[in-house]
């Protein structure tokens, strides 16, 4: 997808941003007897370089004019958080092949689907076909030892992973006429995922700044419900703010950023669920000295596909 | 010897080609506890998980120290097919030991300080077997007999964790899952020290290194 001029002017304000946070965190990091707690300014120099990150690899996705770079690049991002989502989950010897299937069979294949815009097939290839695949394939295999804990294990990785995490680029294959002109895709995908960093940093300031009552204590006492809404609202003025960027009106533009913010936020709180249950604390703690991708995206699996779903309906 | 350029030009594509893919496919981190990378003669001994564990450990140095290391694994599995024993006569310069047919007059001990020389370090996987279970398993006595012949040699304990899960016992294809390879602080051989006491004390060494 070729940039426009309006795409171009948000990169630019999104690179402003990013390197004046990046300054920032590198500010506090030195300076330690502000009295900044250093395993916050870990967190908020981890969650910029992941922004740079996804930065980056919009712009390569925006240098070439096919989605397909975009699509291709994401189906990386896919692949190594399965990788640690799967690393995760207590999978026994016997789930071997079934996995490889996974990784190198069902991955790629819904990849390729998706950058060739075909949307009916990657619709169903994995929440019918792989679904019903894994648990057949496993079964072949002839432990029955917590059988449906394991199978239930790695379709959930391959639909939060895989599945949820390529409606982001699938963005880019909608037909959008706005005022019987086309309208360029990628600025929607800019769109999305400035609403979920916005989100994400409006969550967490929200959260120290007011944070009185948990969601869901036993799960985390971090996410309270003025962290929630908070967030949730100051996403939606900004999603408003922004609607000129988007085929949207701007009400459509506000409620389509509270939709982002609100999956973002349900997304964070399944994936410390999982993380509760499994006994650690980051994905990228589980094995010493991996990065942890799974933590950074945990938003951006949930958001996009409802994002894209009712993007689909209101713009048809 | 001399090798024809042809040859060496395709040995050193297919060691960074094994390097590249042993890397990605374990997804392996490293990590150096109390100890360094060095060109000292060493025997790194590890826990032995999977067929996948010299060629990991090997990868997982870095260059200069790769290019004097060489794993011990077993003849009977690397002299197989037509791959296997190219990659492990030309690519990582495995040392290959008959685990079937072991002569009294050449014990695989003196056969691999042989093939050190002053020069190469080792990887050896004191269990003997792949290990199927959480636990190590004892470790066999060679590790000891090295010890003890040549006690200026570095004995470097490495913890593999994961890579069972990448490549199990009885299957061929990997699964990209992530693995962590630990490399501890090297031991030696205390004066008097009895055999039983030091292959307790190494299985040690390399186990605690999981909770580090």
């Amino acid at each position: 997808m070729t940039i426009d001029t309006v795409a171009f002017w948000i990169f630019t304000t999104t690179l402003m941003v990013l390197t004046a946070a990046t300054v920032v965190g590198q500010m506090l990091r030195r300076q330690t007897e502000i009295g900044v707690n250093p395993a916050v300014v870990e967190q908020f120099n981890l969650r910029i370089r992941s922004w740079w990150l996804l930065t980056a690899m919009l712009a390569v996705g925006s240098l070439s004019d096919s989605p397909q770079v975009t699509v291709w690049l994401f189906a990386g991002l896919s692949f190594w958080a399965l990788r640690e989502f799967v690393t995760l989950t207590p999978t026994r010897v016997a789930d071997h092949r079934t996995m490889f299937w996974v990784f190198f069979v069902f991955t790629p294949l819904h990849f390729y689907l998706v950058a060739k815009g075909l949307y009916e097939a990657y619709t169903v290839m994995i929440p019918v076909y792989a679904f019903l695949f894994i648990p057949a394939r496993t079964a072949l295999a002839g432990d029955f030892k917590r059988y449906l804990e394991r199978c239930a294990t790695i379709q959930a990785g391959l639909m939060i992973c895989v599945y949820s995490l390529s409606h982001a680029p699938a963005l880019l294959s909608l037909d959008i006429e706005v005022a019987h002109e086309k309208y360029n895709s990628f600025r929607l995908l800019l769109f999305f995922f400035i609403i979920v960093a916005l989100s994400d940093a409006f969550h967490y300031v929200c959260e120290k700044l007011l944070g009185k009552h948990p969601i869901a204590p036993a799960i985390s006492q971090n996410k309270t419900w003025e962290g929630f809404l908070g967030g949730m609202g100051s996403a939606s003025l900004c999603g408003m703010a922004l609607y000129g960027t988007t085929p949207f009106e701007p009400a459509e533009a506000a409620m389509m950023a509270a939709i982002i913010s609100s999956m973002g936020y349900a997304g964070g709180l399944t994936m410390s669920a999982i993380k509760r249950d499994r006994g650690v604390k980051d994905y990228g703690t589980l094995l010493v000295g991996h990065p942890g991708v799974l933590d950074r995206i945990d938003s951006i699996c949930f958001a996009a596909p409802v994002f894209y779903h009712v993007t689909r309906y209101l713009t048809n | 010897m001399v090798e024809k350029f042809s040859d060496k030009a395709l040995q050193f594509a297919a060691r960074a080609a094994l390097v590249a893919f042993a890397r990605f496919i374990s997804g392996a981190s490293v990590r150096w506890i109390q100890s360094q990378p060095d060109v000292n003669q060493r025997v790194y001994f590890a826990n032995h998980t999977s067929h996948l564990d010299a060629i990991v450990i090997w990868s997982l140095l870095p260059p200069h120290v790769r290019a004097l290391t060489r794993p011990v694994a077993a003849r009977d599995y690397w002299e197989k097919g037509r791959l296997k024993p190219y990659l492990a006569k030309h690519v990582f310069g495995a040392l290959l030991i008959d685990r079937t047919n072991i002569k009294v007059s050449r014990s695989p001990v003196d056969m691999m300080l042989h093939e050190m020389g002053d020069r190469w370090s080792l990887i050896v996987f004191p269990e003997g077997h792949r290990n199927t279970g959480t636990e190590i398993d004892e470790f066999k006595s060679g590790l000891y007999y090295m010890a003890k012949k040549r006690p200026d040699l570095e004995l470097v304990p490495v913890h593999i964790d994961n890579l069972n899960r990448v490549l199990p016992r009885g299957e061929f294809l990997p699964v990209p899952l992530l693995s962590c390879v630990t490399f501890g602080p090297p031991i030696w051989l205390e004066a008097g020290e009895l055999k039983v006491d030091f292959l307790r004390r190494a299985r040690e060494a390399v186990r605690r290194l999981k909770d580090i």
